[in-house]
């Protein structure tokens, strides 16, 4: 229920940005990617994770929370080059997934568009 | 030296003298404009938007390709009985115009004017005749759904989400035969439009930005030529749509015009409300499936005897968009009359 109502909530957000604003899907999209960030950055992604479950986790705003928990983790154990180092470490799984999944489909499929 | 006389009236109007015919038309479209109301007044209705072809932009040469040779067909004409192709199309470096000037082997002038490309290729096409240089002008425009939603907007497999006022761009080509000699409708003037800009940046609000311009260009055309709104049986905007229809309506009516039944839009008239297209059609193709395929039909009909077609224009590109700049609009008016 949690995870509904929660997952539901950001994409709430997401239709009303589109749909009240001009701003364009790419925008939207960055826009939930660094506000996740910040989010996680100041430790309140993981506890909206931990109440929601996928409600939380699924949308690109933990995508972005993953990017800041990667960076802070590597950080922590080897200064400050950590935070370059440590960004993809979290996100590598869906990055990879994304990138072959994507391959695959291509050969199947033929896009034209 | 006999000067020679001049046709030039006011700031953008031309009134050729010895106006040249538009005296055939070839017009293939694609399968969801075939369902539309217009449908029935094309020759050729694709059965998918692929035509076969591997990419879509091939699909689009093969559009204006066989628009050219129906015109061709339907004129009696060989590719060495036409002086000039004139061409356009929305693509980058309008190339769908310029494969398909590399088929018919005519000596070819693109023309780079949005969905303004067929009235400026028949404006242009008048000029080149009225002037003396050929006897014989074919002008070519077309546009496809898919290649231009994936230049202009976002991939065709993305399945994005449009907001209410967005267009649907058309999938089609029209050719025109212009001749020195009829039977046909003279191409009686052209008035060509300035660039107008109000500052719209939404490239999902194209009727709003282009509507101006088409208000600016008709005041030019009505106040240069001295004639009513009247005059014509029909003054039909290109791909304004649903919303900038209304916005040219209401711009008309602060100068002073009310055109009520005498106007309407291709892109308003090319879909069913059912077929879900938002605002209706955009894209060069509307014009040329609105006037070349259905005005066409009733101006042989006689049904129509004086037609003003103004097409618009937006001249911006991707690049320009995601900068964030404005979108300049474009309008040019010809009339058609028995």
């Amino acid at each position: 229920m949690a995870a509904f109502v929660v997952g539901g909530l950001f994409c709430v957000v997401g239709q009303l940005l589109f749909d009240l604003t001009r701003l364009t899907p790419g925008h939207i999209l960055s826009g939930f990617v660094v506000g996740g960030g910040i989010l996680g950055g100041l430790g309140l992604y993981e506890p909206l994770i931990k109440f929601a479950g996928a409600g939380a986790s699924l949308p690109i705003s933990s995508f972005g929370n993953a990017l800041a928990q990667g960076a802070m983790m590597e950080a922590a154990r080897s200064g400050v080059i950590g935070v370059l180092t440590g960004m993809f470490e979290l996100t590598s799984t869906g990055i990879t997934a994304a990138i072959i999944f994507a391959f695959i489909m291509a050969l199947i499929f033929e896009p034209k568009g | 030296m006999a000067k020679m006389s001049n046709q030039k009236v006011g700031n953008n109007s031309i009134l050729f003298i010895t106006p040249p015919f538009l005296s055939q038309t070839g017009v293939v479209i694609g399968p969801k404009e075939g369902e539309g109301p217009l449908g029935a007044d094309a020759d050729l209705v694709c059965q998918n938007l692929s035509l076969q072809e591997k990419s879509f932009e091939r699909a689009e040469r093969s559009l204006m390709e066989e628009a050219c040779y129906i015109t061709l067909k339907k004129g009696k004409l060989k590719k060495e009985d036409i002086d000039f192709f004139l061409a356009g199309d929305l693509l980058n470096q309008i190339t769908v115009s310029g494969f398909t000037a590399l088929s018919l082997q005519i000596p070819f002038l693109g023309i780079y004017g949005a969905c303004t490309s067929l009235a400026e290729g028949l404006g242009l096409a008048g000029i080149l005749l009225s002037g003396g240089f050929g006897s014989r002008v074919l002008a070519a425009t077309s546009s496809h759904n898919c290649s231009a939603e994936r230049q202009y907007r976002y991939p065709t497999e993305y399945g994005f989400q449009k907001p209410g006022y967005a267009q649907w761009t058309a999938t089609g080509a029209g050719a025109a035969l212009i001749d020195t000699e009829g039977p046909g409708m003279r191409i009686t003037s052209f008035t060509v439009g300035e660039i107008v800009d109000m500052g719209i940046t939404d490239v999902f609000d194209l009727g709003t930005a282009m509507a101006p311009a088409a208000a600016t260009v008709l005041h030019s055309h009505f106040t240069e030529l001295q004639r009513e709104p009247n005059y014509y049986d029909l003054i039909v905007t290109g791909d304004l749509g649903q919303v900038g229809k209304q916005v040219l309506e209401d711009l008309l009516q602060r100068k002073g015009y009310n055109l009520g039944q005498l106007y309407d839009d291709c892109g308003a008239m090319l879909y069913y409300q059912h077929q879900q297209v938002d605002a209706g059609g955009s894209g060069c193709a509307c014009s040329a499936i609105g006037v070349l395929g259905h005005l066409w039909r009733r101006m042989q009909k006689k049904e129509l005897n004086r037609v003003l077609l103004v097409a618009t224009g937006a001249m911006h590109s991707p690049t320009t968009s995601l900068q964030g700049e404005t979108i300049p609009g474009i309008a040019h008016a010809v009339s058609l009359e028995q």
